[in-house]
């Protein structure tokens, strides 16, 4: 690859165009969307674990004053692709786990939508559910994990390593079930225009892809990919779980396929996201570490257990940081699943390394301790030349940078490394640290067109900004590859109107777009050059990167978490938390740094809260609402700080951009764990880290 | 059951017929086309719903419109008045938001701690003052400057 | 939700006989439980008497005590220089509850009357006895860790949720009524009930039953008191255990103290038995602990799911010996 852009708005901190906006509340989310006389849709779910529908009874609910119509397995239209059995929504009878969708209300107002969906009467056959994820239990091996990887590695023989090292962990680490839960919950607005040819779809949908959804939709309902447009210009979050579509937005389509001409508005309530929204799975990781006195790496090796459901699989890529993370000769790392009566798993915000990189990076805590060599000095030991995976070079690797550059800011020298020392005020003190890693990952297909208008340059691309910034940071590098200034540069996104964009997911949005916009805006001036007539425009796509067969592109970071433990109860706060990340170059500081800081923040609260409660017997999540399923509070994050090296990658794309929005949730929890085991000396290897856990070893 | 009520809404009133089930937050949202308040959660745990109701910091979706007849009810598209609040010029200044959908509740919210506090605020009494809003985001640093910022313009 | 009607009458006493005369009206307090409640169907009566302007909505001085009126917002009531100065674990329980804007909804009379948080109760497709009597307890054997661990039966385990009602339960308050019948009054502590075989019934309260105040005694040691409340986030989330307090000290001889427990019983627990242990005692860590363990040698932690509460007898035992180092300034 040729030279980097020349950076001039790159890089600089404006402000989100989209602020004043959102903070008047004027950005108009997928419920909000501007259409006149809208019906309102409300699922009713199934209240058993698994099993068979008998019967349906909606005449109380169609009798009821303002209803349209009830949708049931019964009459609701045959889909023309049932392959996706997530989405597979109202075509038979069968539970396939409890919260599934098995019939739909259509009326005038959303309370009598809601009356009504209580009035339906459901008669089941009922079968025996199984929702325990049980290590011992009947597992199977997935052909691949997400989205494509191998779910087998081994080189060498870890267990004769393990058998003849100076010192081993061997230690099994587990994170809970999590859900995504963006603010805004899963919406869809529908609308369906039977005029034309065969009709017109519109959905304006809460998704991280507008293409993807349309393809998804198209391909469900038959329909040409022409017939159906998404429009999403603002998305209230999503993290992973409004990267595919799930059942809701099937159901708000054939909604308004049943009341055509009329807008359809569905929103999931919060409960109803804890089945239908997709989550991450709980994980089990069995660790193997083996190393020499100095603290050298003979193996490593993780073994994880994880759950899928039985209608459609997810497998979370959990062992597969482990792949790359550190020099070892002997190196294992395998991937079993559970096939349950559950909600079906999805992504969510880095999946395979948020979990992943737990296990393994307090395990590097527990031999570091068991070494007497510093956690830092530790990682550093075992930094490999090359990828241990692929045997590749790094495009650029800079976690060691990273661990010292933190280790300096976080005042990391003066650490003593005794555990349960540390009491001042009632509160006993620890620190701790952890590696961050997410791979660079680019979308195959994106095309952006430039068009010139009054003289200036309208970018425009279906891609999302889920808070990420695209709005202002897409600008920023249309401006730089025109050479022009970012005042004369307006974007347009979140819409199928404009050329095709790959899913916000991975990371990978501002790559893959990005490149987009470079080629159109190079295309552009070599048709038009510098001194373009209005109504000019070109259109450039993404291309494969060529680097990407030789090269092993990943970003890597450094977080540093400082725990407090109150020496009464066990409550546990931190203080700071610092992130120093290596992530190719920074498009904007600004967003930049609220994308760490979210990712930082969302690992402190795996660390310490979440956790979806299944209750076996029943088949559902019991705390699915925001009150019992805690995320992290403004009072829950003090001094949180996120930094990153200067790090010039020409290798990754011409921007030298890498992703940031994920890598900042990768490791936070195994900082924090490590934090707490300094300030106590009690080692929690199962999230949350809650109080009840250290309260028995607390003085 | 229908009744039919007036809301005073950020300055103009506006009679409307609810069913005696709509929340102030349907009522504006769906009723009167006032789509600033979200909703994240229609439950009282998340703030996404909070405007200022005679100047008070309430969560819309726990009030009943009818019990709320003859309000003056306030969202941030009242804020700005013309101009943007100084809260949310504050919030754009320090990136106190991503997804923007907590924005406008947190936006009413921190008008309500300003308006509710006598004196200087620590950063801990903000966060904690604030913690009513979740940001899945996790924008709290920035929407903690933000409100310190807007504080010290107050003084 | 189905629908309901909505009244406002504009005296106590009709808002009294519209719902005494009609068992399938409730009062209509700030809303923040029943609004919720309505939604999800765990409430569904066919009236709502709104009552947020019949009752007073002023704090006022009364026998060396405070009235306080039950349309006092509970913002409000934490804000007064009087509650704060004279009774400090009142303003604490409140400013530890809930949010800035669920204060500012939440009434003086509604709070005691909030129902539990028991994930099975709020979801009405799971059973639970105090929603729909003789339909099963699924917290036994389910998720427990906001669970009760005193005071619990067979057929419920539930704790009651507010903070609030602790610290009036440590207090000795009274709840003014107007009744079908007139007014009365009843102890705070005898408002709410143990779940027995009816765990349908949170309080004792009878249909119609309206709470228009709520008295504060004149009880000095109340300035030295505390509200400590232990939760799994830093704010806005439900106690797992909080102990309110106050001490009246003689140098270091406790010559009396009040003291209750949330989180843990079907009501604001009232630790009359570590009260009784404390009361006479000099000051040490050793009391304390001592006093807290007779409170708790009937708990009787429930298994579950999610590994069970057992964890809340040395988290309550060590809360309260923190509370009461706090408060006697003695820590040894
Ligand atoms: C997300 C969330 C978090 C919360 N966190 C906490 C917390 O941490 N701690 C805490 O203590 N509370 C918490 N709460 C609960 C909150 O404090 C209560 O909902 C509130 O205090 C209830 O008061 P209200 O006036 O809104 O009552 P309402 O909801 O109006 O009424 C509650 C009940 O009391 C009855 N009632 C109301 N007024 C009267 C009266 N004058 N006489 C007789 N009956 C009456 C009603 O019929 C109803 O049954 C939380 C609530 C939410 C939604
Ligand atoms: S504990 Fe009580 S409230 Fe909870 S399910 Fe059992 S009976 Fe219902
Ligand atoms: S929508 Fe009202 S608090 Fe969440
Ligand atoms: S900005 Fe997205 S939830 Fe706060």
């Amino acid at each position: 690859m040729t030279g980097l852009l020349e950076p001039k708005a790159i890089g600089t901190d404006l402000r989100r165009r989209d602020g004043a906006l959102k903070v008047t509340g004027a950005a108009r989310y997928a419920y909000e969307a501007p259409v006149d006389n809208a019906a309102y849709a409300h699922p009713v779910q199934a209240t058993i674990g698994r099993g068979r529908v008998t019967s349906v009874d909606t005449a109380a609910a169609e009798a009821l004053d303002g209803v349209i119509a009830v949708l049931t397995h019964e009459n609701a239209e045959r889909l023309a692709s049932t392959e996706d059995a997530e989405l597979a929504v109202l075509q038979s009878g069968d539970v396939a786990f409890r919260g599934q969708v098995i019939a739909l209300v259509v009326a005038e107002t959303s309370e009598t939508a809601r009356h009504a969906a209580d009035l339906v009467t459901v008669h089941y056959d009922e079968q025996e559910h199984d929702c325990v994820l049980d290590p011992d239990g009947e597992l199977y091996k997935p052909d691949k994990v997400n989205p494509a990887f191998e779910t087998d590695t081994a080189v060498g023989d870890v267990a004769g390593a393990m058998a003849s090292a100076d010192v081993t962990v061997e230690q099994t680490y587990t994170t809970a079930m999590y859900h995504n839960n963006p603010l805004e919950p899963h919406a869809t607005t529908a609308l369906w225009q039977p005029a034309g040819d065969g009709g017109d779809l519109t959905l304006w949908d809460s998704t991280q892809g507008v293409h993807p959804a349309r393809s998804t939709v198209a391909e469900v309902f038959g329909l040409a990919e022409d017939q159906v447009r998404v429009v999403c210009p603002y998305v209230g979050g999503g993290f992973g779980s409004k990267g595919t579509p799930h059942a809701h937005v099937i159901l708000a389509a054939a909604a308004a396929r049943a009341v055509p001409g009329r807008p359809v508005k569905l929103a999931l309530t919060r409960p109803q996201m804890f089945a239908l929204a997709g989550y991450r799975t709980p994980t089990i990781q069995r660790m193997q570490l083996a190393a020499n006195r100095d603290g050298v790496l003979s193996a490593i090796a993780i073994d994880v257990v994880e759950q899928t459901s039985r209608i459609k699989e997810f497998a979370e890529q959990t062992g597969v940081p482990t792949r790359t993370m550190y020099r070892a000769p002997n190196r294992r790392t395998t991937h079993r699943l559970a096939a349950l009566d559950v909600p079906v798993p999805s992504w969510m915000r880095a999946p395979g390394e948020c979990p992943g990189m737990f296990g393994p990076e307090v395990a590097m805590d527990e031999l570091a301790e068991a070494l007497g060599i510093d956690p830092v000095e530790l990682r550093i030991r075992n930094e490999p030349e090359v990828d241990p995976d692929t045997g590749h070079p790094f495009s650029s690797r800079n976690l060691v940078a990273c661990l010292r550059e933190g280790a300096a800011r976080f005042g990391w020298d003066e650490r003593d490394p005794r555990p349960g020392v540390r009491l001042r005020d009632g509160w006993l003190i620890g620190t701790g640290v952890a590696s961050s890693v997410y791979p660079v990952h680019q979308m195959p297909q994106s095309t952006a067109t430039i068009r010139c208008e009054d003289g200036r340059y309208v970018v425009e691309i279906g891609a999302a900004d889920l808070g990420t910034g695209t709005w202002t940071t897409l600008a920023q590098i249309a401006a730089d590859a025109l050479a022009v200034p970012v005042a004369d540069v307006q974007v347009c996104i979140g819409d199928t109107a404009y050329p095709m964009a790959s899913v916000a997911g991975g990371s990978s949005g501002m790559i893959t777009w990005g490149s987009a916009v470079v080629e159109a805006a190079h295309a552009f001036r070599e048709k038009f050059g510098d001194d373009p007539a209005d109504g000019d425009e070109a259109e450039g796509s993404v291309s494969e990167n060529p680097m990407a067969e030789r090269y092993a592109m990943y970003a890597f970071g450094a977080q540093f978490a400082e725990a407090h433990v109150n020496a009464d109860t066990g409550e546990i706060r931190v203080p700071r938390l610092l992130g120093v990340f290596a992530a190719g170059r920074i498009v904007n500081p600004r967003t930049a740094r609220s994308q760490f800081q979210g990712g930082m923040t969302m690992g402190l609260s795996m660390a310490l809260h979440e956790t979806s409660v299944m209750d076996p017997r029943f088949g559902h999540v019991v705390n699915h609402d925001l009150a019992e399923y805690h995320v992290a509070t403004n009072a829950d994050v003090a001094d949180l700080q996120a930094h990153w090296l200067d790090e010039h990658d020409d290798k990754v794309n011409p921007m030298g951009v890498k992703g940031i929005g994920e890598i900042g949730i990768v490791g936070t929890a195994a900082a924090v764990a490590n934090a707490v085991h300094h300030a106590t000396g009690v080692r929690v290897r199962d999230l949350p880290i809650t109080l009840d856990k250290l309260l028995p070893h607390l003085p | 059951m229908d009744a039919e009520i007036t809301l005073r809404v950020d300055g103009a009133d506006q009679p409307v017929t609810v069913d005696t089930r709509t929340t102030v937050l349907d009522a504006l949202r769906e009723r009167l086309g006032n789509t600033s308040p979200k909703k994240g959660c229609d439950h009282g745990q998340c703030g996404a719903c909070t405007v200022l109701v005679d100047g008070r910091r309430v969560l819309s979706c726990l009030m009943l419109a009818v019990a709320a007849d003859g309000a003056e009810v306030t969202t941030a598209a009242g804020l700005a008045n013309g101009d943007l609040h100084p809260v949310q010029r504050a919030f754009i200044d320090h990136d106190g938001f991503q997804c923007g959908y907590c924005t406008p509740g947190q936006i009413c919210s921190a008008v309500g701690v300003l308006e509710e506090s006598d004196g200087e605020l620590s950063r801990a009494e903000v966060a904690e003052r604030m913690s009513g809003n979740l940001c899945r985001c996790g924008a709290y640093p920035g929407i903690v400057a933000a409100v310190e910022q807007a504080a010290g313009e107050q003084r | 939700m189905k629908p309901f009607a909505y009244q406002a009458p504009t005296t106590a006493s009709d808002a009294v006989r519209q719902v005494a005369d009609d068992p399938d009206a409730v009062f209509l307090g700030g809303g923040t439980n029943l609004v919720d409640h309505l939604k999800l169907g765990v409430a569904r009566p066919g009236a709502l008497v709104d009552v947020t302007s019949l009752t007073s909505a002023e704090i006022t001085e009364r026998d060396g005590g405070l009235l306080i009126g039950a349309g006092v917002r509970n913002s409000d009531l934490a804000a007064d220089p009087r509650v704060r100065e004279r009774y400090p674990l009142v303003a604490q329980a409140l400013l530890s509850g809930a949010s800035g804007q669920l204060r500012n909804m939440a009434t003086t009379g509604g709070n005691p009357l909030q129902r539990t948080r028991c994930v099975y109760f709020q979801d009405v497709t799971t059973p639970c006895n105090k929603r729909e009597p003789g339909s099963g307890c699924s917290a036994i054997g389910g998720y427990t860790r906001y669970h009760a661990i005193l005071g619990a039966s067979e057929h419920c385990v539930a704790t009651h949720p507010s903070d609030l009602a602790v610290a009036l339960t440590a207090l000795d308050a009274t709840v003014h009524l107007l009744g079908p019948d007139g007014e009365r009054t009843v102890a705070f502590g005898q408002l709410h009930r143990l779940p027995g075989d009816r765990p349908d019934k949170d309080t004792v309260l009878d249909h119609g039953d309206l709470i228009t105040a709520i008295g504060l005694p004149d009880l000095p040691m109340a300035r030295r008191s505390t509200y400590r409340k232990v939760r799994d986030r830093a704010s806005y989330a439900f106690a797992l255990v909080s102990v309110a307090a106050a001490v009246d000290l003689d140098g270091d001889a406790i010559r009396d103290t009040r003291i209750a427990f949330g989180g843990v019983a079907h009501k604001p627990w009232c630790a009359t038995r570590a009260e009784d242990a404390l009361r006479g005692q000099t000051a040490g860590v050793d009391a304390f602990r001592a006093a807290a363990e007779a409170e708790l040698a009937d708990a009787a932690p429930l298994e579950g799911i999610d590994g069970g509460n057992a964890f809340k007898i040395p988290l309550l035992t060590r809360t309260l010996v923190a509370v009461l180092r706090e408060l006697t300034g003695v820590n040894r």
